[in-house]
């Protein structure tokens, strides 16, 4: 064996394959079979895509780094689902793009942190974490309130999301900035619009508190407040598990 | 340094750069209305820069033919010094964020002076500003050295260095205007990924050429390692980074991967760029210049076959231990864990091929710091690597994973072996390249030295307390079988030890700020001696059959 090596080692690029050949071998097995396996990810028929409103508010949590100090996975380990709530479904995450589970948890998961709080607790806490809770350690991030949302460019992203595999429809994509202020404008004529193509489930409201202005406060508070609720899936596998 | 160049590779460097700015103009203007317009604008700077450059010293004379009977180091000389810049800074802007966990309000009220847009501006200027032009400096040096032969060509070093360079800055300064793609230690976006893959190519063309060059028979061990580097980085930036641009004026783009494909995906790619980034390049590393300052062959000839192969197959399993417990299916999981475990052979095989290569010369170790700076780089790896398999069993990854052990494991690994092994090479290479008798300043290495130990010993158990006592608070239920403490009491159980980790962090930099202000005077004052030695010669001098010769 070391006879063959010392062979080896005088070819260069003997070396360049055997490492290439060596070193693919661990990602092809572990990788490649999570995209054939139908088990990989569960069925969920009543799983629903990001509204162009709540997509832009990701974004802005990427952006800002969230993901950083904050998981968006609860294992299936007792003391997290009773902290967090059922434990995170592969289906949960199957339109994100990219995923956000995160590997740090400077703060607390937020998988779940849809309607927990209400509106006003996440635009006070996000402007200043300090005001709500002392001890905090988060950045506060008053310029959400202050900057508004860049919409015009929202069909185009809702088209790339569409390339990469999620079923957003024509409709969709024509509509995205108006159903991106519709959605954070109830007494608009655009709400009809958002709740036929997205369900009659969809947060409508202005999330920021200020009906008249979509801010990047509306997209983040929005997109916190529907984190998971995109499908029950999480929730019933508990139930069935208990009966 | 460009007037080395030839009158062709002059004209190359201008078509480049040409070319360049052009790509800077597209940019700019297709993203006038988004942050990577700003980038286009930057870019085309950067290459107008380079092309004034390349201009003012156009008519210069060509170098001689004399030339090519030496070794060409002009580009790890430049190297070099852009890796203690982004030591520095990279080092500042992290322990600048570690103070922000103490004190959160301690920042200005913009966007890109949070601590979310700062984080990676961190992890980006010391893994790839740092670790990545040391990497690349060094394998310059030791490429010829270990091939008897010069490099290939003189116009390609500089396209890899300052190519690699502007996609840095690219990063960190996209990083603080919002621009990422949230993946981590992979957040620049689509077309920074692209501008890497064009500058990496070039990197490993610049390998097969001179190896193809070489008068030595066989390529020495440390070629192996920087050339699993460039390799396997390569396989690892593609897969991860393939995404869908928003439109080609956007600085936005989606993962082609979601959910739970995305997330293996990206700890394939995450727990590998620790693999051949972080182990294999520093191991390439360490093979030349550990033996070579100690004046000793490697230990084992064998052991390093072993540990090579060992560390490129086991290592590309391992990522999933990353997600122990998520929605990954578990048989990844187990797959992960079991070949985390089998990893400590190859890991330890190296680190005891290190250590075992000093027996006969630990005096030095004693009187000479820079050796000592291997050799603790060497002992924090072999201690870094077993906590690694540890945490990667699944109980054990139950506790600690989430937690600030994660971040102490990371900087056992990234202070104590990674910057470590890079500043002893770099203490033994600025005299070699300067020609200088020794350092400025000796005392300034120690001091460097006792005060690098001491902030990463500090900072480690620093977070080993904290993320263990976290692990420990989240998961202890009281009497009535609730559980005991609220996330807000771990929080507040955390603070003494975030002042602990930034402290740990400041004399860890201020280190580093020594060992810059060292090596700057050493390149200043030093006394030059303008005869060449046996190291500057591409052909074999003394027909010697050893492959390393010192550089002294």
């Amino acid at each position: 064996m070391f006879g063959l090596h010392y062979r080896l080692e005088r070819k260069a690029i003997g070396l360049t394959l055997g490492i290439i050949l060596v070193a693919s071998i661990g990602g092809l097995v572990e990788i490649a079979p999570l995209f054939t396996i139908h088990q990989t990810v569960e069925d969920a028929p009543d799983m629903r895509v990001y509204t162009p409103l709540e997509l832009a508010g990701r974004n802005i949590y990427i952006r800002e780094g969230c993901y950083a100090c904050h998981s968006q996975m609860i294992r299936t380990l007792r003391d997290e689902i009773e902290r967090y709530g059922p434990y995170s479904l592969a289906v949960e995450s199957k339109y994100d793009h990219p995923m956000l589970w995160g590997s740090k948890r400077t703060g607390p998961d937020l998988a779940r942190i849809g309607d927990k709080y209400s509106d006003e607790w996440h635009v006070a806490h996000l402007n200043n974490p300090r005001d709500v809770l002392s001890v905090s350690v988060m950045p506060a991030y008053s310029w959400l309130l202050k900057t508004t949302l860049r919409t015009d460019d929202l069909g185009a992203h809702l088209k790339a999301q569409r390339t990469v595999g999620v079923p957003y429809t024509d409709e969709m994509i024509a509509n995205a900035s108006r159903d991106a202020y519709g959605q954070a404008a109830p007494e608009s004529p655009y709400v009809d619009g958002v709740t036929q193509r997205y369900g009659k489930a969809t947060n409508v409201r202005a999330f920021d508190g200020k009906p008249g202005e979509l801010t990047e406060m509306d997209a983040l508070v929005a997109y916190l407040q529907v984190l998971g609720h995109l499908t029950d899936a999480a929730h019933k596998s508990v139930t069935n598990a208990v009966r | 340094m460009i007037g080395q160049l030839t009158k062709t590779e002059r004209q190359y460097a201008l078509l480049i750069l040409l070319g360049l700015a052009l790509c800077g103009l597209m940019f700019g203007i297709a993203g006038n209305h988004d942050p990577l317009g700003v980038h286009g604008a930057l870019i085309g700077v950067a290459a107008l820069v380079g092309i004034f450059k390349v201009i003012s010293v156009y008519y210069d004379p060509e170098p001689g033919d004399e030339r090519l009977n030496r070794y060409y180091d002009d580009p790890t000389k430049f190297g070099i010094i852009l890796t203690m810049i982004w030591a520095v800074f990279g080092l500042l802007i992290g322990d600048w964020v570690a103070w922000l966990l103490v004190k959160p309000d301690f920042t200005l009220d913009a966007g890109w002076a949070s601590f979310g847009r700062l984080r990676p501006v961190h992890t980006t200027s010391v893994l790839f500003g740092f670790g990545g032009n040391a990497l690349i400096a060094t394998s310059y040096y030791v490429l010829q050295r270990t091939s008897r032969a010069r490099l290939a060509d003189q116009l390609s070093p500089w396209f890899v260095l300052l190519g690699y360079n502007l996609f840095c800055v690219l990063a960190v300064t996209g990083y603080m205007m919002g621009i990422t793609q949230s993946k981590e230690y992979a957040e620049p976006e689509w077309y920074a990924d692209i501008w890497l893959l064009v500058v990496w190519v070039v990197y490993f063309t610049i390998y097969l050429r001179t190896l193809a060059r070489r008068k030595e028979p066989h390529i020495y061990v440390a070629n192996w390692y920087y050339m699993a580097f460039i390799l396997v980085i390569a396989i690892l930036h593609i897969v991860n980074n393939l995404a869908v641009p928003v439109s080609f004026g956007s600085a936005k783009s989606y993962s082609l991967f979601s959910g739970v494909q995305d997330a293996m995906t990206e700890w394939w790619y995450g727990h590998n760029a620790v693999a051949f980034f972080l182990t294999a390049g520093f191991l390439g590393m360490m093979y030349y210049f550990l033996p070579v300052r100690a004046g000793r062959p490697i230990y084992s000839y064998r052991m390093s076959i072993i540990s090579f192969w060992g560390i490129t197959f086991f290592y590309m399993w391992a990522g999933s231990h990353h997600l122990h417990y998520t929605a990954l299916p578990q048989w990844v999981q187990t797959l992960g864990m079991t070949f985390s475990l089998m990893l400590l052979i190859p890991s330890w095989a190296s680190a005891g091929n290190a250590l075992l290569t000093l027996n006969g010369a630990w005096d030095k170790v004693r009187d000479d710091a820079t050796l000592r700076f291997m050799m603790v780089a060497a002992v924090f790896y072999g201690i870094t690597t077993f906590e690694g398999s540890f945490l990667a069993i699944r109980p054990v990854n139950s506790l600690s994973h989430y937690t600030d052990w994660t971040v102490g494991h990371v900087h056992a690994g990234a202070l104590g072996w990674v910057a470590m092994i890079t500043f002893g090479s770099i203490y033994a290479i600025v005299p070699w390249l300067w020609k200088t008798e020794r350092m400025y300043s000796p005392r300034l290495v120690e001091v460097h030295f006792w005060l690098a130990l001491a902030g990463a010993v500090v900072y480690v158990f620093a977070m080993w307390n904290s993320g263990i006592i976290q692990g420990l608070m989240w998961r202890t239920y009281n009497e009535s079988g609730t559980l005991a403490y609220t996330f807000v009491d771990s929080l507040i159980a955390m603070h003494p030890y975030y002042i602990a980790r930034a402290i740990g962090g400041l004399l860890f930099l201020i280190g580093a700020i020594i060992g810059a202000y060292n090596i700057w005077m050493t390149i200043r004052t030093g006394i030059r001696d303008v005869r060449d030695s046996a190291t500057d010669m591409p052909s074999p001098m003394l027909g010697g059959t050893t492959v390393l010769e010192s550089g002294e």
